[in-house]
């Protein structure tokens, strides 16, 4: 499965790091990663591949959302699907 | 796929209220019917709740894993009053039945404590219709509807002047509690079968025997998208960015709708395309009307805003969904929309103007709240006229109208919650006894003859 992992909030050092390790520790690939810094709002979107994913779905959005709580970001994790339903035909 | 798409999804999730308003479960209960209404009860008892046993669990999951909310889990049934006519004994005891099934499950609601009377009564419907009062004051999750016309039969006037007179009692029998059981009835004029929107949602008899439906809604990413039009731009430019939008609103129905079907192994019915607002501010469909250029709903000119919206809704939503039903258009529920609200507080909304809305768009005179000393005459003369709109129109039509028992103009009645909190409005009370307590039919109208 593919999901979408978005990060918005102030801009600081080692967001997109801090991101990429959670993946990794789950064996989850990141497919592509896209960030823009705007009025000094950090906004990133990183497709990953969740296919050899070591825990469940829940526990990855819940931890993610955590790290976000702990952070003062707004992350989220949701089924690529939803985006590709949206914006495609 | 772009990171702008992305956001816009995200945004129209987080501050715009796009949500799916409804994933429900329409269940047939003709295989429960029972002579013994005990043994009946039980059948649907084990019925519904072996086969929506992760209905509240799925829909739940579905919106942690695609990160859109799903707001309600619904269930509805085959009209009682079909189980009744077999069964007979006093219905209440379905409709307690059924809220035993829904407080099991934890569903928001369930509707089916329904008639279908619009040419005549059959063995069943009378005892149905005169224990709804008893009914909704007795169960909190159970919902009634009477369809007491269709295009095809004409109008039921024997029902219409019946219903005048049940819409009371379910309102005085509710009177400590905000007389919410008349916020439970609906009176239809063409019912559709597969309406997953509540209150008036049955699982209609040409249905299969289990089936997921998806109500959509998102009246506050209409009303953002047409806030970036300038004033000047043409209806036409309006009408094709509403299409545009309610294009990608009703695609998440339609995915959601696929992802409940497939993971509860229920076929997938229909998606019911329809802007439905809730309280929420920024939720509401009287604000795109006034993006469109009217100072306050109810602004003459608020009757063609309506109508090139709900027709722009249903353009850009078919061809997003693989089966469209339901009601499908826009909804005006007055206590439901905080716009409504607004303008029928002001004086500008009157029932006058929402009967002239209701022509153009899909539902009928829903959650108004009038006068507690309004007469069921007066009551059943608004259904009579709101069911020839429906059944001149080809259209469905509906009254959902809430008598504030003790109350007059201008007092509020708050119900909390997704039903929201209404103004009392000003209504005529002119005599109309003559012409309800006549009764009879009025006959189907020459639409019907297209055979």
């Amino acid at each position: 499965m593919k999901a979408v992992i978005s990060v918005i909030g102030q801009d600081r050092v080692g967001i997109l790091a801090m991101c990429a390790n959670v993946c990794a520790g789950h064996q989850v690939n990141v497919l592509e990663v896209s960030q823009t810094i705007l009025d000094g709002v950090f906004s990133m979107t990183m497709s990953v591949d969740m296919d050899r994913m070591d825990i469940t779905f829940d526990e990855f959005a819940g931890e993610f959302e955590a790290l976000g709580i702990a952070n003062a970001l707004v992350i989220r994790v949701m089924n690529y699907e939803i985006f590709q339903a949206m914006h495609t035909i | 796929m772009q990171t702008d798409k992305i956001l816009e999804t995200i945004k129209m999730i987080d501050e715009e209220c796009l949500d799916i308003r409804t994933i429900t479960m329409g269940i047939s209960l003709l295989d429960c019917a029972d002579q013994d209404i005990h043994e009946s009860c039980r059948k649907i008892e084990k019925k519904i709740c072996t086969l929506a046993k992760d209905l509240v669990k799925v829909g739940d999951d579905i919106s942690r894993e695609y990160g859109i909310p799903v707001v309600n889990k619904r269930i509805s049934v085959t009209p009682i009053a079909m189980l009744a006519a077999a069964s007979g004994g006093d219905p209440v005891e379905y409709a307690l039945t059924l809220e035993r099934c829904a407080q099991k499950l934890g569903v928001n609601f369930i509707g089916g404590y329904s008639a279908l009377v619009q040419k005549g009564y059959s063995h069943g419907d009378n005892a149905l219709i005169e224990s709804i009062p008893r009914a909704l004051a007795a169960t909190e999750h159970v919902c009634a509807s009477v369809n007491i016309g269709s295009t095809k039969a004409g109008i039921n006037m024997d029902a219409v002047k019946q219903m005048g007179k049940i819409i009371r009692e379910s309102a005085e029998l509710t009177a400590d509690n905000n007389c919410l059981g008349a916020a439970k009835l609906v009176v239809f004029c063409n019912a559709p079968e597969d309406n997953p929107f509540m209150a008036g949602a049955f699982h209609g008899v040409g249905e299969g025997d289990c089936v997921i439906n998806v109500g959509v809604s998102g009246p506050g990413v209409v009303r953002a998208a047409l806030a970036k039009m300038p004033d000047d731009a043409p209806m036409n430019e309006l009408a094709d960015l509403i299409k545009r939008t309610a294009f990608k609103i009703t695609r998440m129905g339609q995915m959601v709708g696929r992802e409940a079907s497939k993971r509860l192994g229920v076929p997938f019915g229909i998606v019911d395309l329809s802007l439905a607002p809730t309280p929420a501010i920024g939720d509401s469909v009287a604000y795109i009307l006034e993006e469109m250029g009217l100072e306050t709903c109810g602004a003459y000119g608020t009757t063609a805003c309506l109508a090139m919206l709900n027709d722009a809704v249903k353009k850009g939503g078919v061809m997003a969904a693989s089966n469209v039903g339901g009601l499908s258009g826009a909804f005006i529920p007055v206590s439901e929309d905080a716009g409504m609200i607004h303008a029928a507080s002001k004086g500008v909304l009157t029932l006058e103007k929402l009967e002239a809305m209701t022509a153009v768009c899909s539902v009928g005179l829903d959650m108004i709240v009038v006068p507690g000393n309004t007469s069921a005459d007066i009551l059943s003369g608004i259904i009579a006229d709101e069911a020839a709109i429906g059944m001149v129109n080809t259209k469905t039509t509906a009254v959902r109208i809430i008598p504030a028992i003790g109350k007059e103009v201008g007092d509020v009645l708050d119900f909390g919650g997704l039903l929201g909190s209404g103004p009392v409005v000003r209504i005529n009370q002119e005599n109309n006894s003559v012409f309800v307590n006549r009764g009879g039919r009025i006959p189907a109208p020459l639409q019907a003859l297209k055979n």
